[in-house]
């Protein structure tokens, strides 16, 4: 009994101190996606890039081999740093997937004339919608999607090299072994 | 100097709390727009995290403030609107997060520990009052029985 007067608290402090040590180590910022597991919302969206034929970006592009969204703007300063890891990525032969997010008129493609294009395909989504349809909180945030079409990771700020090998190529190469 | 004083007073009586919506964001359906209002009250701006989308100025409230108008337009009740943003933000848009295994401790862990403290306290001004004194044995009465006769 005496013994158990010492022990309790100890228990609770270290019980509190592991809740706030796990509270302190997460960026309060960064939501967990709702979309994890579930298929992308449909969308079919326009090319803000013209000559590209009109093709544009839809959830239907996905089926058969898994690939990224990346949602991005022209008023958006962490997509101008993370652009020219992206531009290098497609250098290396990835395929990656724009997400022109609240842009205005062709200011989306505009960026990409100026700063190079490392999309292959686009989706212009002026009034936001479709962003927001897929629980985006800002821009840049790149989604990875599965042979099924189904949202698996879901990554807040700009890709940048060590995110890309620990994290997204991993699981694009899981994706790829996939049935 | 008296004129500016009442100026300032004035204009202090008069300041509200700063609100984003604005006037064309507004349905022309005062029941609606008032629905709207008091639902935007308890909706977390996801992007400024501690403001409600009806006080807060970024764009993505604004996108939020209409899609609430939306919904509401198209026949939503306040419960299925709300669902509307769930199903994209999460729990986390909602300013008061609903009971569940997750929020347990959010929702009663100060009162948990509130009786905790008060346990303890208890526990403490027991255990003072119940030590009594143990009855002085025989050797310890004739010593103070000794004393007394010595001091009187």
């Amino acid at each position: 009994m005496r013994r158990l007067a010492f022990i309790v608290p100890v228990v609770v402090f270290l019980g509190i101190a592991a809740v706030m040590a796990i509270g302190l180590g997460r960026d309060p910022k960064i939501l967990p996606s709702m979309l994890i597991g579930k298929p992308l919302p449909a969308f079919n969206l326009p090319d803000v890039r013209t000559g590209t034929g009109g093709r544009g970006l839809a959830s239907s592009d996905f089926e058969g081999k898994p690939g990224l969204i990346n949602v991005f703007a022209s008023w958006c300063v962490s997509c101008r740093i993370e652009h020219p890891f992206l531009m290098r990525l497609k250098a290396e032969g990835v395929s990656i997937h724009g997400l022109n997010w609240k842009d205005k008129g062709d200011a989306g493609a505009r960026w990409l004339t100026q700063f190079g294009d490392p999309y292959d395909r686009v989706g212009y989504d002026p009034t936001g919608r479709t962003g927001i349809n897929l629980g985006v909180t800002g821009a840049p945030e790149t989604f990875v999607i599965d042979k099924k079409g189904v949202v698996r990771y879901r990554h807040v700020g700009p890709v940048d090299p060590e995110t890309w090998t620990t994290t997204l190529k991993p699981l694009l190469d899981k994706l790829e072994a996939e049935a | 100097m008296k004129r500016l004083l009442a100026l300032i007073l004035a204009l202090t009586v008069v300041a509200g709390p700063a609100l984003a919506v604005l006037p064309e964001e507004q349905l022309k359906d005062p029941v609606l727009e008032a629905r709207a209002r008091h639902l935007s009250k308890e909706l977390r701006c996801v992007v400024c995290q501690n403001q409600t989308i009806d006080d807060s100025d970024a764009p993505l409230a604004a996108d939020l403030r209409a899609i609430l108008r939306e919904r509401l337009t198209a026949g939503d009740t306040d419960e299925q609107a709300k669902a509307y943003l769930v199903q994209r933000y999460g729990d986390f848009v909602l300013l008061k997060p609903p009971i569940n295994p997750a929020t347990l401790f959010l929702w009663f862990g100060p009162a948990l520990l509130l009786l905790g403290g008060a346990f303890g306290v208890w526990r403490y001004w027991r255990g003072r009052s119940v030590v009594a004194p143990a009855p002085l044995d025989p050797d310890e009465q004739a010593r103070l029985k000794a004393l007394l006769s010595e001091t009187s």
